[in-house]
């Protein structure tokens, strides 16, 4: 079998990538649930003690799965999220004024990074209108008489996504659904590092099925697999 | 009153008779979760999960989960002949071009004229609105599952909705634990009752003003 070589120097240490991830920064995590969240970085994360972060991902997973660990010990100044119900420790933090949620729902979350990753200024959407908090503070534009609530695009100082396979360029190929978030998170980053299961040799992955270009990404690292209890279980 | 196993059972039992062959179909967590198993074998929906599936089949066998498969809730689900995965922005972009012909939805109240609020009571639980409020406004057909009254029996089903609202007149049927009500242009119509309820106690359980539909059943 071959082995994958680093021809773009992209494939580092988990410790050289997490150097990115510093106290105050914008950190992007792909995952539903914790599905698909990158539990190797998300460990190393935790473990350096990063603080007063700003998390923007698809949920607060639950206390022990995900991004779940970070939100429980209080090192999220801010979460930007469309849902926290799965995490009661995000719940409590919220009430007690000691982590600021900003909610989107779910679906216009996710377009507003797709915004961010694809450079665009903003994303015109016609849900949460007349919701006082979903709607306050956001423009109204109006498109041949249909009005639209502007949201603004999301990007990331790090962004950090889980994938299947990526060959050493970081094209990737995600695994079933665990896809979910990921391929949208990968391209908002300003970095973006990709924790894979397998490293495959440049030209193994078929392009006709590579998910996200490597162009989007930065850093790749081996993962050491998933170190949480599922919910499930 | 609390709604206990056998009963959201049942709720889920008649849920799953508005469920037709070809639909393309969206489930929420809790009792709509349930009601895949109480459909006819053999019948042809597409289950659409918001994290990236069309086409989810039943639960794996215990041991058989794979954690890489899973349905919106986190909870491991298997695929049917035909599935697909994509990512979350495009399983969002189905439900707002309107391809999803049923959604079935957990409530805190729904409106006289359809209104749904299911995603936040202020000041007590903010769990966040998730994909609700898409689901809720751009469905073809919003279900809505949940208890007749709440837990201090107070009535779900009012005129006007006192909770934040998911979406506006959006509902189209609610099925409860004591009955079936459509959601028509004239208003709230009752159309089931379900055993051991009657149609008084219905009426004295529900804060909106019901009509009785001439065909009134009574479930068993």
């Amino acid at each position: 079998m071959m082995v994958a070589g680093n021809e773009y120097g992209k494939i580092v240490s988990i410790e050289y990538a997490i150097d990115k991830v510093m106290d105050g920064c914008t950190l992007m995590v792909g995952g539903f649930g914790g599905v698909g969240s990158p539990p190797t970085l998300l460990q190393e994360v935790f473990d350096k003690g990063v603080e007063q972060l700003t998390l923007i991902c698809n949920d607060t997973a639950f206390p022990h799965i995900g991004v779940g660990p970070l939100v429980k010990e209080g090192r999220v100044k801010k979460a930007i999220v469309s849902h926290i119900g799965s995490n009661p420790i995000a719940g409590s933090l919220f009430q007690e004024g000691k982590m600021e949620v900003e909610f989107s729902p779910q679906g216009i979350l996710i377009e507003r990074i797709r915004a961010g990753g694809a450079g665009l200024g903003g994303i015109l959407v016609d849900i949460g209108m007349d919701h006082e908090w979903l709607s306050k503070g956001k423009p109204i534009v109006e498109v041949d008489g249909k009005r639209f609530l502007l949201e603004r695009p999301l990007t990331a100082d790090v962004s950090l996504v889980y994938a299947k396979k990526a060959d050493p360029f970081g094209n990737l190929v995600y695994g079933k659904s665990a896809r979910n978030t990921n391929p949208l998170v990968a391209m908002a980053g300003n970095i973006t590092i990709a924790e894979v299961e397998e490293i495959v040799p440049l030209g193994e992955l078929n392009p006709e099925e590579i998910v996200t270009p490597g162009i989007f990404v930065h850093y790749i690292v081996k993962s050491r697999g998933v170190n949480w209890k599922w919910a499930w279980e | 009153m609390e709604v206990g196993m056998g009963i959201r059972e049942r709720i889920a039992k008649r849920a799953a008779k508005e469920l037709k062959d070809g639909m393309i179909v969206n489930l929420g967590i809790g009792i709509p979760s349930l009601i895949p198993n109480f459909l006819p074998k053999g019948m042809r929906i597409m289950f659409q999960a918001e994290n990236g599936i069309l086409g989810m089949g039943e639960s794996p066998d215990k041991g058989k989960e794979d954690a890489n498969l899973c349905n919106a809730a986190g909870y491991p689900v298997t695929i049917v002949d035909g599935a697909s995965y994509f990512d979350s922005a495009t399983a969002f972009a189905m439900i707002r071009k309107g391809l999803i012909d049923v959604t079935v939805l957990g409530g805190l109240q729904v409106s006289e004229q359809g209104d749904l609020a299911n995603w936040m009571v202020p000041g007590k639980r903010v769990p966040g609105v998730g994909g609700g409020m898409e689901l809720a406004q751009k469905t073809k057909k919003v279900i809505v599952v949940m208890s007749h009254v709440s837990k201090d029996g107070e009535p779900k089903i009012v005129t006007e909705c006192s909770l934040p609202l998911t979406a506006r007149q959006c509902v189209h049927l609610i099925i409860t634990d004591q009955a079936v009500i459509e959601v028509t242009k004239e208003g709230l119509l009752l159309t089931e009752v379900m055993a051991p309820y009657n149609v008084e106690d219905v009426v004295a359980n529900t804060g909106a003003f019901l009509q009785i539909a001439p065909s009134l059943k009574r479930i068993e």
